[in-house]
């Protein structure tokens, strides 16, 4: 069975995201990149070949930009990808955007496994994996720091998955979806043999009639506006004293008189 | 019928504060438009969590303790809200932004085919639509997201912890509590809970009024100790840079920024961090930022609301003093 890694481009997370005057959001010159979180799903995905997976595939829906992290992914080792694109997807929200990547991991085909980052670093609902185990009708298990156990050939899986108050160890069957979190692997770096082969790499482009997509399933939540965070008003106010018994003192009556503590 | 419902995350009854707030934002919607808020609860000792539901302003309450909902898990859940709201259609359901929350109401999304708003921090209503703010690119931008034509589904939202105001609780309220049966058998479910293993008992990141929070200036995992003793003077959570976690000096869980949590206590005392876009992006709505760092070039000191430059484990300890003499 293949193992499935989602992915898309977000702005590299150094990037100074703004807001032109058009309400549009622009991030200047910084670059696409792999969404950070997806580093840990596809690394996952390729340390999975060795437990029994017969094959990794990555998908991305979106535009040509989204190819940005499908290359990435290949780099690091992932054997195959598949770019979605239709004028139709175009504003997709959670809701369509799970819906057709539900629909690419139908087609892909014999996928035991679809992982997931545990977010996207830009417009991250969070949502997106459970909407998309929901939709296959997989269980899904969000927040996977370890995948304890895995058999294809019997088809279940063991996992922790990290809650706000501690480790839940949960067991399912395959196949089936996670999102994984910072903590379950350390991504490799791509090889210079591994950005050559990417580079060449020709990435088939699904439309949305390719992979069945259901026009019923129409997108429900819409951006009116963007806007940047309200600056910070007023200056930092530095608390200077000859020793820092005086300054922790004087800080501590700020805080008090703004009845912050 | 378009009641505003709230599902109260609890363990054993007892509700997570995510919920209370939700809860109260539920409260206002609903009389906004002159309808009923509905809460519900499952699993172990759930009519507890309803009746402190009610006594904090829900006119009603479902609830189910059938023994596949003992643990979480979101089939039965999921399941079992979207069944119901399939049934009644409120016109709203309303979750804490929590990792539960976005399960259950990312799920419920799919079986409804509504629309989620997620991670919202502020709600007006606009002629029945809900017009909310919700923080975008990690943080660093704020959006408004809405759901210009939600037709006959419910508007779905899960809300931020600590972005809206608990429901305030009166024991003499009163309402009705109506019990509800499951949605799956324990046969049609096939994700089992094998253990759980509990993370002690710090004090968790997104619930923390005050966080002390440490950067590369602590040198080394053992530099964290002067943090803790304050932390725990303040009954603060720890908090921690991207740069520090990487280094494995703490664990990822303490992780705050991009591609950790994002935070807004009423306190955020940053110790030896630099203040790098992504940490910025991850606390910068607290309400009072303390920074203290040995560079006073540090762009933490640009958010920050008041600035020690210096050694960090002079004035953390002196602080701890400091704070303890005022506590006392």
């Amino acid at each position: 069975m293949r193992v499935v890694v989602c992915t898309k481009e977000t702005p590299d997370t150094a990037a100074k995201v703004q807001v032109t005057p058009e309400g549009m959001v622009t991030w200047g010159d910084a670059p696409l990149v792999i969404n950070p979180w997806d580093e840990y799903a596809v690394e996952e995905a390729i340390l999975l070949t060795e437990r029994g997976a017969t094959g990794t595939t990555v998908i991305g829906a979106g535009t040509e930009d989204t190819k940005e992290a499908l290359k990435h992914a290949l780099a690091m080792g992932i054997d195959e990808a598949v770019l979605v694109s239709d004028p139709v997807l175009q504003g997709a929200d959670a809701l369509v955007t799970s819906h057709v990547l539900a629909k690419a991991i139908e087609k892909v085909g014999d996928v035991g496994l679809a992982i997931f980052g545990k977010m996207t670093t830009d417009g991250g609902t969070g949502a997106v994996p459970v909407q998309v185990g929901r939709w296959l009708g997989w269980p899904t298990l969000t927040y996977v720091f370890k995948i304890r156990e895995i058999d294809f050939g019997a088809g279940t899986i063991t996992v922790e998955r990290l809650l706000e108050e501690g480790k839940q160890i949960v067991q399912a069957k395959l196949p089936a979806v996670i999102s994984v979190v910072k903590d379950i692997n350390e991504p490799r770096y791509p090889s210079f043999m591994g950005i050559r082969k990417a580079s060449r790499a020709q990435i088939p482009t699904w439309s949305a009639e390719d992979i069945g997509v259901d026009p019923a399933v129409v997108s429900k939540v819409t951006w009116p506006e963007v806007r940047e965070l309200p600056q910070r008003e007023g200056e930092c106010e530095m608390i200077e004293a000859a020793t820092a018994a005086e300054a922790a003192a004087l800080l501590v009556d700020r805080l008090v008189e703004e009845k912050v503590i | 019928m378009s009641d505003v419902w709230v599902w109260i995350e609890h363990k054993d009854g007892q509700a997570a504060s995510v919920s209370w707030e939700a809860l109260g934002l539920a409260r206002r919607l609903a009389d906004e438009q002159n309808v009923s808020v509905v809460a519900l609860a499952f699993g172990p000792s759930a009519a507890q969590a309803a009746q402190e539901a009610i006594e904090r302003g829900a006119d009603r309450a479902l609830v189910c303790e059938d023994a596949t909902l003992s643990e979480y898990r979101v089939e039965p859940y999921a399941g079992l809200l979207s069944k119901l709201a399939a049934e009644r259609q409120p016109g709203f359901i309303l979750a804490g932004a929590t990792t539960r929350g976005t399960d259950i109401m990312g799920a419920a999304s799919v079986d409804l085919r509504a629309g989620l708003l997620a991670d919202v921090t502020e709600v007006s209503l606009d002629g029945g639509r809900v017009l909310a703010t919700s923080p975008v690119y990690s943080g660093k931008l704020v959006a408004t997201v809405t759901i210009p034509e939600p037709g006959d589904t419910p508007q779905l939202l899960t809300v931020r912890s600590r972005a809206f105001a608990a429901a305030e609780r009166d024991a003499s309220r009163s309402g009705e509590v109506e019990t509800v049966e499951p949605a799956l058998a324990e046969d049609d479910i096939t994700v089992k809970v094998v253990g759980f293993e509990p993370a002690g008992n710090q004090v968790s990141l997104a619930d923390a009024a005050i966080i002390v929070s440490g950067g590369r200036g602590v040198g080394g995992p053992e530099g964290f100790e002067p943090l803790r003793e304050l932390a725990e003077t303040l009954g603060a959570a720890i908090g921690a840079s991207r740069a520090v976690v990487d280094a494995g000096w703490i664990p990822y869980e303490h992780q705050v920024g991009q591609t950790g949590k994002v935070v807004s206590p009423d306190l955020y005392i940053a110790c030896g961090i630099s203040g790098a876009v992504q940490h910025l992006a991850g606390m910068r709505t607290s309400k009072v930022i303390v920074a203290i760092n040995s560079d006073p070039e540090a762009p933490i000191f640009k958010v920050a609301h008041y600035g020690i430059v210096g050694d960090l484990f002079e004035i953390v300890p002196a602080l701890n003093e400091a704070f303890k003499q005022r506590l006392s």
